[in-house]
């Protein structure tokens, strides 16, 4: 599946390998993983809430827009929701492309887009309590240079 | 009848994730009229909507859209993805 919305794990050497054997002779394959960060070891878990159907429809349309802009021969995108562990996957691009140069702005490009306008919502629980994460002006500015 | 969906804080201070309603409004941001006339918590959750997003039939618009094939609204903050 080229974009997948899970709650369960998934493991980024196995989704590069598989996404690698599909990609066979584009040359370049780009992966990027986003993990859960542990801000100053308090962090306890993280929960992803998301607006299932409009999160495929979302991340589909983002995906096909990468694939015509950068003439990937390829791209997938893995993204969790529910309970994350610090440390764990929440979030992997990848790409692939007849040359490094594609494949490394297909990434960015898939980033800044599911980043802030893929309907996911984080939430981080410290023992001293929980909040959600807010959007930031650069996330938004971030889709000025495309 | 629409159906009117809330996420993350949103759906934390109105109290539900969603509900289904009779409505007059002829725009999102009618609705959002409606909705903060009904109780306290609805008027908390939207009192600054520049702070929140729209989607309508699971499509990203603005407050002036209008409501006429709407089946569902949803309501949220910025989101946080990546």
């Amino acid at each position: 599946m080229r974009v997948r919305v899970q709650e369960d794990a998934f493991d980024p050497g196995e989704e590069l390998s598989a996404f690698t054997a599909e990609a066979e002779g584009a040359g370049a394959v780009v992966s990027f993983t986003g993990v859960t960060r542990n801000i100053a070891g308090r962090l306890c878990h993280m929960e992803i809430e998301h607006y299932p159907g409009m999160t495929e429809r979302a991340l589909g349309d983002i995906r096909v827009d990468a694939i015509a802009r950068f003439d990937l021969t390829a791209a997938w995108i893995i993204h969790r929701y529910g309970r994350l562990a610090p440390g764990a996957p929440i979030m992997m691009v990848l790409t692939a492309a007849p040359h490094r140069a594609d494949a490394f702005a297909g990434a960015e490009y898939l980033m800044d887009y599911l980043k802030s306008r893929a309907p996911f919502w984080k939430k981080e629980v410290t023992e001293a309590g929980e909040s959600w994460v807010a959007a930031t002006e650069a996330d938004e500015q971030a889709l000025d240079r495309w | 009848m629409i159906d009117v969906v809330y996420f993350a804080w949103v759906r934390e201070r109105i109290g539900l994730p969603r509900e289904r309603l009779e409505t007059e409004a002829r725009t999102v941001a009618e609705l959002v009229e409606e909705l903060k006339a009904r109780e306290e918590r609805y008027a908390m959750a939207f009192a600054d909507v520049s702070a929140l997003r729209v989607a309508l039939n699971q499509q990203l618009t603005d407050f002036d859209a209008p409501l006429a094939d709407a089946r569902e609204v949803a309501f949220f903050p910025p989101m946080t993805g990546g």
